[in-house]
């Protein structure tokens, strides 16, 4: 299509007016109600601006403006994508990110509307294709932050699937899991394995499972808390399940839970007491002098 | 034909499983323990399985079999060593295997089994 309209004035004009440019879209990004000052300085902007500005200047100096996916694009794109995922990491919004290059257009049209004042037919083909090609780059923007926002969202649910499983070692043989939080399949799976492992490595006897920070027992949690017990049981470790509140003792009775092959102590002292005296270990308190 | 050795270590048996178990080799071991159990007049029998990284459900059940077989003839079987995944997929299958004893490692369940002579000792 650009080619049936002849030369085209946008390179000429990003390229020749750049300072100007530049200084009226900072102005513009500075100025909008949207521009969060606390997340990014001035400088910064700036920089932004300018290094995107240059890459644009080189890319359209190639002429197709039409698709963005051609290799020469391919530093304008990369940029974007590196600003679109600083952006995501700094806390701006995907509206603020996308307007990011959307705000191009109110300076980049002040221009041609000067240049081509005496040419309102170049001048709506000149839009129009700016448009397309500026419209192209902020949905471009926006599929990077949508997708750095996913990854770190997955991140972070690994992170938390980590942290809210330890096995700590209590005493020789004895090994203890503090449970926070609710036992979905998915979690119980990992607490499983961990366990497990913990128990080879350490070479354990005992493990209490401790359920204090388990908000809520329901059928299916228990179910789960069984076959963990079934499989610590299997590998040839014994298990406590400790920490069991008064609420939640009410809703296993009524739910028909059987928990009758498991040894069940209301606090994690209790169980701690009775796995040492089953190690055959004792503490006693020290003789004074 | 392939078969699976059954040590005697005085008033016990070990059987240490170190080769995939197919089901006819599981089948001829359950034949052979129970008439070393009866040859030996074996108290306890051990079974490692820590080499292990596959059992199925019939496998789980001959093991299951073979602890029920070897109570008939007064001897306490003990499984040792099995591997967390398979821990995890017995468990996943149904299969906790609540005849059967277990112990960490050999060491363990000769423990065990000492343990439960000893104390079966004072009673005849």
């Amino acid at each position: 299509m650009m080619s049936t309209l002849g030369k085209t004035r946008f390179p000429d004009i990003v390229n020749r007016c750049q300072p100007q440019l530049l200084a009226d879209w900072v102005q513009n990004q500075l100025s909008a109600a949207s521009f969060n000052n606390g997340l990014m300085r001035e400088s910064e902007l700036r920089e932004q601006s300018r290094q995107f500005l240059h890459a644009l200047g080189e890319a359209v100096e190639h002429g197709d403006l039409t698709d963005i996916e051609e290799s020469h694009w391919d530093e304008t794109r990369e940029f974007l994508a590196a600003v679109s995922r600083s952006r995501a990491l700094q806390g701006f919004t995907p509206n603020q990110t996308a307007m990011f290059v959307f705000s191009l257009k109110q300076p980049l049209f002040q221009l041609l509307r000067q240049e081509l004042e005496k040419q309102p037919e170049a001048l709506i083909d000149e839009i129009l294709s700016i448009t397309r090609l500026l419209d192209q780059l902020g949905l471009h923007t926006t599929e990077i932050y949508q997708k750095n926002r996913e990854e770190i969202i997955y991140q972070q649910q690994q992170e938390l699937m980590e942290l809210s499983t330890p096995v700590v070692q209590l005493w020789q043989n004895i090994l203890a899991l503090p449970l926070i939080g609710t036992l979905d399949s998915a979690r119980t799976q990992v607490v499983m394995e961990t366990l497990l492992q913990k128990i080879v490595d350490t070479n354990a006897a005992i493990a209490i499972i401790d359920i204090t920070g388990v908000p809520t027992v329901d059928t299916l949690v228990a179910q789960h808390l069984l076959k963990t017990v079934a499989a610590a049981r299997l590998m040839g470790a014994d298990c406590i399940i400790s920490g069991i509140r008064p609420q939640i003792a009410l809703t296993i009775v009524h739910l028909g839970v059987d928990l009758t092959d498991v040894i069940t102590k209301a606090t994690l002292a209790d169980a701690f007491a009775i796995a040492l005296q089953r190690t055959g270990a004792s503490v006693a308190a020290a003789e004074r002098a | 034909m392939e078969r699976i050795p059954i040590l005697q270590m005085g008033p016990f048996l070990l059987v240490s499983i170190q080769v995939d178990m197919h089901d006819q080799l599981a089948m001829t071991l359950q034949d052979d323990l129970t008439e070393q159990i009866v040859k030996a007049r074996a108290k306890g029998v051990v079974i490692d399985i820590s080499s292990l990284e596959v059992v199925d459900s019939f496998i789980g059940r001959i093991l299951g079999n073979m602890a029920a077989m070897a109570r008939v003839l007064d001897a306490e079987t003990v499984v040792v060593g099995m591997q967390p995944a398979v821990a995890i997929t017995l468990v996943e299958l149904g299969l906790s295997l609540p005849g059967i004893r277990t112990a960490l490692n050999i060491e363990k369940g000769m423990a065990l089994l000492r343990h439960k002579l000893d104390a079966g000792g004072h009673r005849c």
